[in-house]
């Protein structure tokens, strides 16, 4: 309840924080679309040579591509800045003082990282591949509609699971933060595996054949390609409680994870400083 | 005069290093970061040439050497370009270029001379990596020419990246800040020339030929490198002529930003 109220005002106060920073949200939109447009020109050749079926048709993979250049902040690649100072500079033992659980204050302090900038770069990036490319007559670069109603309705659900993944592995990373120079390595090297095992470089079914069972149990795939499969229907909607119910697992290990590490670093937790 | 600016250069270089390595977990963590995260492209790379076998004509071997050249001459433009790559949010925000315009040496020597940022080894020995497994692979017989144009594309790329770096720290003399957009020619230039440019559209190619000669430094030298005819028919002299273009556009993004930048710099004060 009152992680409610605390997310609320964190995130009307990022929003405020990045409305004032336009020109920089401009050159992020438009590097995000030219790196697009790079990644579909690839696909575009690759796609064109090939003779044999793929796992997914070259439509598909476009939507695919705009979506995560839609969706890209909501990936756990960083962390949150002022998280990273409180602990850095042994301000944590304020947070301590606080009337609130620690782990879900934080977790509430980081969906609004991982949805403040988001939503605010998803939009543009929504109406330029999804409208106006189509209407530009440019179809074969555009972000397709989802496959069907229920399609999107079921790609809406798995994309907040998919958000609360995303959370739960930042809060993670915050966490193994307490632990200074090993979290510190770790959450460097971390997020590019993220990023390759969310299918955000390239849709997981495009992996070679002998590593999709690898890729199927791996909890990364919840964030990216499974909610973005579900849209462009190359997973059915009849087959995609599967994959949310594993969204939801992986969601659950992070959290209860997260909190028990938390609890752990805690109790034996020297604060830095004065 | 000229030996004299060069033994600074060094000079600063040394200390800049000395004073890296005082931090030397976090240099080795930077560096694993950045080697992981550039890493996560030839990840991609094999992936998809591993379930579609070939990419038009070129297999993943000749990719990999567009991809290894890039990217090693990319980390060392990144490497000694911080000062102008920084420029804006170190120098013009905070007024501290007023300190270097009262110095008696040349403002091109103190930016350069800013940082040589040992962290780049991560971006450096992936690309390194992945150009000798290349290299092992194609089994070809270098001739003493193939062995000229890979250093002449490495030299070449790395005038160019630098020029760019330069053009987004005269930009900053409007900006102030450090000028976000540039990314997409710098960081988005090493990722559309990780990949042949034949296979980019027609629009594309020629942005990234006469606008901006990216083509020129990566593109047309790596297929002289390669040995192999250009599928887009270029000629053997052409392809050994054009990365002129690159000390060329260094040439002018310094001119532009002593004669344009500098001059229109009013300081914020201190």
């Amino acid at each position: 309840m009152n992680a409610v109220g605390a997310y609320v005002a964190i995130v009307s106060a990022r929003y405020r924080t990045l409305l004032q920073y336009r020109a920089a949200a401009f050159a992020g939109f438009m590097t995000q679309v030219f790196w697009g447009a790079i990644k579909i020109m690839v696909f575009f050749a690759f796609y064109a040579v090939s003779r044999e079926a793929q796992p997914m048709s070259l439509a598909q993979v476009v939507s695919y591509v705009w979506l995560g250049q839609a969706l890209l902040g909501m990936l756990p690649w960083n962390m949150d800045k002022e998280i990273e100072q409180l602990i850095r500079e042994g301000a944590v033992s304020y947070e301590l003082v606080r009337p609130l659980d620690l782990y879900a204050f934080w977790f509430a302090r980081t969906i609004a990282l991982r949805t403040a900038t988001t939503t605010l770069r998803s939009i543009p990036m929504v109406l330029l591949a999804g409208v106006v490319l189509p209407l530009a007559g440019q179809a074969q670069w555009a972000l397709l509609p989802p496959e069907s109603l229920t399609a999107f309705c079921v790609f809406l659900v798995s994309l907040f699971w998919a958000l609360m993944l995303a959370c739960a592995f930042t809060m993670l990373m915050h966490v193994f933060l307490v632990w200074t120079i090993s979290g510190e390595g770790l959450n460097r090297v971390m997020p590019s595996f993220t990023i390759v095992f969310s299918g955000m470089i390239v849709p997981l079914p495009l992996f070679p054949d002998w590593l999709q069972p690898f890729l199927n149990l791996q909890p990364f795939r919840g964030l990216v390609d499974v909610p973005f499969r579900i849209y462009t229907g190359s997973i059915p909607v009849a087959d995609a409680w599967p994959d949310i119910v594993h969204q939801v697992i992986w969601t659950v290990i992070f959290v209860a994870y997260g909190r028990w590490l938390l609890q752990r670093s805690l109790t034996r937790l020297v604060v830095q400083g004065g | 005069m000229r030996g004299h600016g060069l033994g600074l250069y060094w000079r600063l270089i040394l200390a800049s290093m000395t004073s890296q390595m005082q931090y030397k977990a976090s240099f080795i963590l930077s560096s694993l970061g950045q080697f992981a995260a550039t890493a996560v492209e030839i990840a991609g790379v094999w992936a998809l040439f591993s379930r579609f076998g070939n990419l038009e004509h070129w297999n993943i071997a000749e990719v990999c050497m567009f991809y290894g050249l890039v990217n090693v001459s990319f980390a060392i433009s990144d490497a000694i370009g911080t000062g102008f790559d920084q420029f804006g949010a170190l120098y013009v925000k905070t007024g501290h270029f007023d300190r270097l315009l009262l110095r008696p040496r040349s403002i091109f020597l103190q930016l350069i001379g800013h940082e040589f940022a040992l962290r780049r080894v991560g971006r450096f020995s992936q690309g390194l990596a992945v150009l000798a497994w290349s290299i092992v692979t194609l089994e070809i017989d270098f001739t003493a020419y193939q062995v000229f144009m890979m250093l002449v594309t490495i030299v070449t790329s790395v005038c160019f990246f630098l020029g760019l770096f330069i053009l987004q720290a005269t930009l900053s003399f409007w900006s102030v800040e450090t000028l976000e957009i540039m990314n997409t020619l710098t960081y988005g230039g090493v990722e559309c020339a990780q990949y042949p440019m034949a296979i980019y559209e027609g629009w594309f190619r020629r942005i990234f030929t006469f606008v901006i000669p990216l083509a020129c430094i990566s593109y047309f030298p790596v297929i002289a490198v390669l040995g192999i005819d250009d599928p887009l028919g270029s000629s053997r002299l052409f392809q050994t002529l054009v990365p002129l273009s690159g000390p060329l556009f260094l040439g002018i993004s310094i001119v532009l930003f002593q004669r344009v930048g500098v001059r229109h710099y009013t300081s914020t004060g201190s």
